[in-house]
């Protein structure tokens, strides 16, 4: 068994009753970045139904746990309960879930990097041990037993020798008043009996029912809506506005202009959407207008005369390229994408003399907090956030512009109010996954081995778009990975799985054009790549070889490699997070055109959770690579999106889906992250089935505009 | 402004709105029923599907001029208590990623199942396919109408 840290600075709280009757065992632990779980302070639950307590048992059984991380499908309030549970030995079925407030005595409040299970996983396991040590304890007392001939099964605690049995709520405030255990045991893997289940997500019922879940849901009597004109193009500023005639229409409240917001509030929703389309607004350069053709230009350019930012160097390059027998060269290209989480950008902000009250969907409560706190100078603990439930966020909601400019508004006002982005203002104004171009040279020697790579990657606002530490590097000797950045007045962003959601198919292709030139197998070429990084590392190694090695041949074997007839396979691989994802796509020709059948993918995330919803994010992240690779794009014309909405820019839908079969690794390894490593690998997989199928290497997204989809 | 008597869920309500209001506002701003969402509000995504008169529209786009005597069922009054065979499908096949499109989605299915218990594969796609789930959810939202369509 695992042994988790000593608990000399853990307690439990005995609580006072609650509405509604029964005695609290509260557990609060998410005290700071400290291993070691702690009481923060003791406040009676009852205040707030449990705000500084993650782990509740009231008499009549019921476990509350509240879910700290905002949740925006990656079905964390799901899974985090069932590590508690599962330590507990709770009763599945009287677990409640609520999602906490912002609190600083969560730590981590993010979502995002997928990294939320691979953080918690042991303090969830401890909470929920050192709970059932106590119940237990609580047990053998009453019983007047030894604890050891005791066990916990499914709420309740038995002894072995009787067959007595008490249910944890009859034991809670008992076991509230036991000392905490010294060290605590977790169990051992094997005995897991919910987690690595499927289990449902616990929100099933509100959703399909269509109760209040979201920000845009939120509504307060009183309160005002608003919506905001941003200026249409990047790199523009207001130089004028008249907003008498938005003003007089029905329902407006109010204009306000601040920074390069014009805001319209009022009553309802459509009203301000009508007045605000009466605005005149006359803008005025402050930056260059920038289009697609410039980028495109620009991008082409910086990858021969920019300077570029070393990122690795092993070895000679130089000397290995002017001596390979064979030299590979390729380029590859991104267009800007909008995250597009299917709710609308929105937040509720109301700025009083005593305070500020913020309640919406965000990734980064804590962020958003601190962000209002600068900007309206009011200390932090005078701002409470509320977090609702979040329609999707893709690194969207990582960034808080909607939750400042709300807050502002309502300081302007001083009014509640909630400021609701369209689709339009999102897509036009929002912010962007960055258009990336990378260029790869690959020399081999006259026996077809690897011996020099190269890749330099130049984005637009894309920091360093390059992982240059992860495969290949460490299996060529000689080798360079550097980038040059464009800077441009467009906003960009982490957009789902950042970098890798393109780099991951650039990589992964090029290796594939690689290993047709090397004359090899493309899954047996990164075989022989990742035994000589084994044997012969260059430079540090950061990914695991071992588990990567593992995924490959899994699906190699899962997929039929090599002995399948009718059908064209396309492989790809990728680290990113902590966690492994191996593909395979298979493509077949239907009437002179490819057409993706299938995808298999084997994933080393280590232990899974929840098998459902792990199941879903693997089929997820693969529709969501698939769908962007073959159809996202968002392009510039004067500095302005030429996509508005989904009449434009095309999302996969339905008819579009390809089959996806998904398997997991079982090595024991604690959760390494699921939310987005399934998405980088897709688009390699296909681009490779389609050059087996057609011939034609697709090198830039979206696919759909290559000549193999054109119709004939 | 005009007052509008609409009959939504079996039940009569009056908005005293304008008469380019679209449904869908109606109903979440002043009737305070917000299980049906914006999402594009060009009928596009489909999150704001709703009933009428027994058929799927997308009503971000409906105007409440245009309803008249029309009778809406949004998600809130697609069952009693939740149980509609969808409803109890999503749930079954444990459907939902971040959740925000599956009331648009549950309501343009049930009103497929309406007129067609038992549509063939291709014609589910065909239908569903007006719904956009950013989640990439569409395998298990076919999986759950093809079950539910064996419990009607």
């Amino acid at each position: 068994m695992s042994k988790s840290n000593t608990t000399s600075r853990r307690d439990f709280l005995k609580l006072s009753s609650i509405t509604g009757g029964g005695l609290l065992l509260g557990f609060s632990w998410f005290g700071s970045d400290a291993e070691t779980p702690q009481v923060i302070k003791k406040i009676p639950l009852s205040a707030t139904i449990g705000f500084n307590s993650y782990l509740s048992i009231s008499t009549d059984g019921i476990i509350t746990i509240l879910s700290p991380n905002p949740e925006l499908g990656q079905n964390i309030m799901t899974s985090f309960p069932m590590i508690v549970a599962e330590e507990l030995d709770a009763d599945w079925t009287k677990v409640k879930v609520l999602q906490a407030p912002l609190d600083k005595n969560f730590d981590r409040q993010v979502t995002g990097g997928s990294g939320a299970v691979p953080h918690s996983w042991k303090r969830l396991r401890t909470a929920g041990a050192t709970a059932r040590y106590m119940l237990i304890q609580a047990a053998a007392k009453q019983w007047n037993v030894s604890p050891e001939e005791c066990s916990a099964s499914n709420g309740f605690v038995i002894h072995s020798t009787s067959g007595k049995k008490l249910g944890f709520g009859e034991l809670s405030e008992a076991a509230s008043r036991m000392p905490a255990p010294a060290e605590i045991k977790l169990k051992d893997r094997k005995d897991f009996k919910i987690i690595g289940t499927a289990v449902k997500n616990v929100a099933n019922k509100s959703i399909t029912t269509g109760k209040p879940l979201f920000g845009m849901d939120f509504y307060r009597k009183g309160m005002l809506f608003a919506m905001i004109q941003r200026p249409e193009a990047f790199g523009t500023k207001i130089k004028s506005v008249d907003f008498a005639a938005a003003k007089a229409m029905p329902g407006i409240v109010d204009v306000v202009v601040f920074k390069n917001n014009v805001a319209v509030v009022g009553k309802s929703t459509w009203e301000v959407s009508k007045a605000r389309k009466l605005l005149k607004i006359e803008y005025e350069n402050n930056g260059t207008l920038e289009s697609t053709e410039d980028h495109n230009k620009a991008l082409a350019t910086l990858l021969d005369t920019g300077t570029p930012v070393v990122r690795r160097k092993n070895g000679d390059v130089e000397a290995v390229f002017k001596s390979a027998a064979k030299i590979i060269k390729s380029e590859y290209q991104s267009p800007f994408l909008s995250h597009a989480p299917l709710e609308p950008m929105n937040f509720f902000a109301d700025v009083r003399a005593d305070g500020v009250e913020l309640v919406g969907p965000t990734q980064t409560p804590g962020g958003a907090r601190n962000e209002v706190s600068k900007l309206l100078n009011v200390p932090e603990d005078k701002i409470t956030l509320e977090l609702t439930r979040l329609g999707g966020g893709f690194g969207r909601r990582l960034k808080n512009d909607y939750v400042t400019e709300a807050a502002e508004l309502s300081s302007i006002i001083k009014a509640p109010v909630k400021v609701i982005w369209t689709r339009e203002d999102d897509m036009g104004g929002g912010t962007y996954r960055p258009s990336v171009r990378y260029r790869f040279e690959a020399a081999l020697d006259s026996n077809g081995n690897l011996v020099g790579y190269k890749c330099r990657g130049v984005g637009i606002n894309a920091g360093n778009p390059t992982r240059e530490d992860n495969f290949p590097s460490g299996a060529v000797e000689n080798l360079l990975i550097d980038s040059i950045e464009y800077k441009s007045p467009i906003t960009t962003g982490p957009w789902r799985a950042p970098t890798t959601n393109f780099l991951a198919f650039a990589e992964q292709a090029f290796l594939d054009e690689v290993a047709m030139a090397a004359g090899k197998d493309p899954i047996q070429f990164r075989l022989e790549l990742l035994q000589k990084a084994r044997n012969a590392p260059t430079g540090p190694i950061k990914y695991n070889i071992d588990r990567m090695e593992t995924v490959i041949k899994t699906v190699a074997e899962k997929a039929g490699w090599g002995n399948k007839s009718g059908v064209f396979q396309g492989f790809s691989v990728y680290f990113s997070h902590s966690s492994y994802v191996a593909q395979i796509c298979e493509v077949a020709m239907v009437a002179g055109k490819p057409v993706v059948k299938k995808i298999y993918a084997v994933s080393d995330c280590g232990q899974v959770v929840n098998l459902s919803g792990a199941r879903q994010q693997v089929m997820g992240g693969i529709v969501d690579g698939y769908g962007h690779a073959m159809y996202g794009k968002i392009s510039f014309k004067n500095g302005a999106t030429e996509q508005k909405n989904f009449n434009t820019y095309r999302l996969i839908r339905m008819k579009e889906i390809p089959e996806v079969e998904t398997f997991f690794i079982d090595n024991g390894i604690d959760p390494t992250g699921l939310g987005e490593p399934a998405l980088p690998p897709t688009g390699g997989a296909v681009a490779n089935a389609i050059f087996k199928a057609t011939g034609k290497r697709l090198k830039n997204q979206p696919f759909i505009e290559e000549d193999v989809f054109k119709s004939i | 402004m005009p007052v509008y008597t609409l009959k939504i869920n079996g039940k009569q309500f009056k908005a005293d709105v304008a008469a380019d209001t679209p449904l869908l506002w109606v109903l979440r701003d002043h009737l305070g029923l917000v299980g049906t969402k914006f999402g594009c509000g060009i009928a596009q995504c489909g999150a704001c599907t709703v009933h009428l008169d027994g058929n799927a529209v997308k009503s971000c786009v409906l105007p409440v001029s245009a309803i008249k005597a029309g009778a809406i069922t949004t998600i809130e009054g697609l069952s009693e208590n939740g149980d509609h065979p969808l409803q109890l499908a999503w749930d079954e096949v444990d459907v939902p990623q971040c959740g925000y499109c599956q009331a648009g989605q549950i309501m343009t299915a049930a009103a497929l199942l309406k007129r067609k218990p038992h549509p063939a594969d291709e014609e589910i796609a065909n239908t569903m396919h007006g719904n956009i789930c950013r989640c990439g959810a569409y395998h298990r939202i076919r999986e759950a109408v093809k079950l539910a369509s064996t419990k009607i």
